[in-house]
């Protein structure tokens, strides 16, 4: 029963000097969801995976995070160990190692599964680097492997990002606003393969997202926060642009799309054309 | 005076083999020198960033490396002659010591100044602490690190030489020995011999940077 929850957060709470992060935050995510997080800046989103992701604990006796039925922080201390390497995650500003080929970046994914000699010495067997190959192939850029990553263009790191976590073969993945640094196409295709991740691996997906349309478009349900709290959660089909407005006053601006890039996202299909391979790493 | 000027004036090349091969010591301390104090200088350089440990490591081993640095290379030098004898084992471990503590902070420095999101997006994959920085920091460091090796290794060449002087082997003995006995045609010869190995390394230490870098 426990195994149908994949991140369950409960009573979490985080000040930063005077700034709340967090206040008493509680969610429940089920195995095989994609959940969408959503709140302006400031509101406490980034925080909020911070602490799922394990770098950062929270205050207090009562917060908690348990992830696939292991504690992975409880009273303001992390417990790394078995949780660890269990939760893949990807980052606003891809954090990818600039200077290293985009390959060894994917590889990285691996360290958390192969024997530690085997991961520091950097000594990764030929079937890992053929599943890291086919990983890329997977998000649709096959061909930069061998470049260095700080040569990709943002939309493109943002995928290798990706295919680092594919590799990683965590159940359940989280992105902290991993499309706010792309243009619109290329924000287009990373949602498309984190939802084709979605269905067709059952991997769990909590994603963080500064506009709304994204969320309606592909995310059943939707987390807002506002100021550090929960303040919505529950179908993204409900939150209409005057419901973020009553929810966020004249902040909800910044929630919305301007509405020509809005209908550009409505007019897409939602699953990716096919000259995306989407059939690896089964 | 003239006398004097007039000396450097006519160098001197007919013994060029010997200073040669006394160079070509020089240039072996300096090397081994250096490169010892590279492979010390990158554990310590680690060990004293303040984002990388926490304080109870880092102030020791920052303290350690003040020690290092504070002790000037030639009174190391002239500590080792005593401890071990003439020659050039004594400057090595004299630029050794002291290199390793002007790099470990230099080295430290460059370190604190990375970006830490890489390195978080490493510790998400379950990677360990090492994993964390050979795969997060060092790739981020390396033309630093690169640069200020190469560019100590220089410097070092031309310490070697002074080292030499009190008695750690090389040219600089050969040097302080024809000065002293006022050979200036050969004391002129050497210097030039030394001005142009320093050239030299200065030329293949930009090859080299470019190389890796």
């Amino acid at each position: 029963m426990m195994q149908m929850i994949a991140i369950s957060v409960s009573n979490l709470s985080k000040r930063y000097g005077q700034t709340r992060a967090l206040e008493n935050v509680s969610i429940d995510v089920r195995r095989g969801e994609m959940v969408a997080l959503i709140g302006a800046s400031g509101s406490g989103k980034s925080t909020l995976i911070r602490h799922i992701a394990g770098l950062e604990a929270g205050d207090g006796e009562t917060g908690k995070v348990v992830v696939l039925g292991e504690v992975s922080q409880t009273a303001g201390r992390l417990l790394r160990g078995r949780a660890a390497g269990r939760v893949a995650v990807i980052f606003q500003q891809f954090n990818l190692v600039g200077r290293l080929s985009v390959l060894t970046n994917v590889l990285i994914g691996n360290l958390g599964r192969v024997p530690r000699w085997r991961g520091t010495l950097g000594l990764f067997s030929r079937s890992e680097k053929e599943r890291a190959e086919s990983a890329l192939a997977r998000v649709g850029i096959p061909h930069v492997a061998t470049q260095r990553s700080s040569t990709l263009s943002g939309g493109q790191q943002q995928r290798a990002a990706i295919a680092r976590t594919l590799v990683q073969e965590a159940e359940i993945l989280i992105a902290d606003e991993p499309i706010s640094a792309l243009d619109p196409s290329s924000a287009r295709r990373v949602m498309d393969v984190l939802a084709t991740i979605n269905t067709q691996d059952n991997i769990t997906v909590l994603v963080s997202l500064h506009q709304v349309e994204y969320a309606r478009r592909y995310c059943k349900r939707t987390i807002a926060m506002r100021d550090g709290r929960i303040v919505y959660d529950g179908p993204s089909t409900a939150l209409s642009n005057g419901f973020l407005a009553e929810l966020y006053g004249d902040a909800s601006e910044e929630l919305v799309l301007p509405e020509s890039t809005a209908e550009l996202v409505r007019a897409l299909p939602v699953r990716p054309s096919g000259n995306e391979p989407v059939h690896m790493l089964a | 005076m003239a006398e004097y000027a007039a000396g450097f004036l006519r160098p001197d090349f007919s013994d060029w083999r010997h200073y040669l091969a006394e160079m070509l010591v020089t240039i072996q301390i300096a090397l081994w020198g250096t490169f010892l104090a590279v492979a010390l200088s990158v554990p310590f350089g680690i060990l004293s960033s303040h984002n990388m440990v926490p304080w109870w490591v880092l102030q020791p081993v920052r303290r350690l490396m003040d020690l290092f640095r504070a002790i000037h290379e030639v009174v190391f030098a002239v500590l080792f002659v005593v401890a071990v004898g003439l020659g050039p084992f004594a400057g090595v471990m004299a630029l050794f010591i002291h290199t390793t503590g002007i790099l470990a902070k230099l080295f430290s420095e460059a370190v604190e100044a990375i970006d830490p999101r890489p390195v978080e997006a490493i510790r998400t994959t379950g990677a360990s602490r090492v994993q964390q920085i050979i795969y997060g920091v060092i790739p981020q460091v390396l033309p630093l690190w690169i640069s200020y090796s190469l560019y100590r290794l220089e410097s070092n060449v031309r310490s070697a030489t002074v080292l030499g002087i009190i008695g750690a082997g090389g040219i600089g003995q050969v040097l302080f020995e024809s000065i002293r006995a006022f050979y200036y045609p050969e004391a002129s010869a050497i210097l030039i011999i030394v001005v142009i190995t320093v050239t030299i390394m200065d030329l293949i230490s930009q090859l080299l940077r470019r190389l890796v870098i």
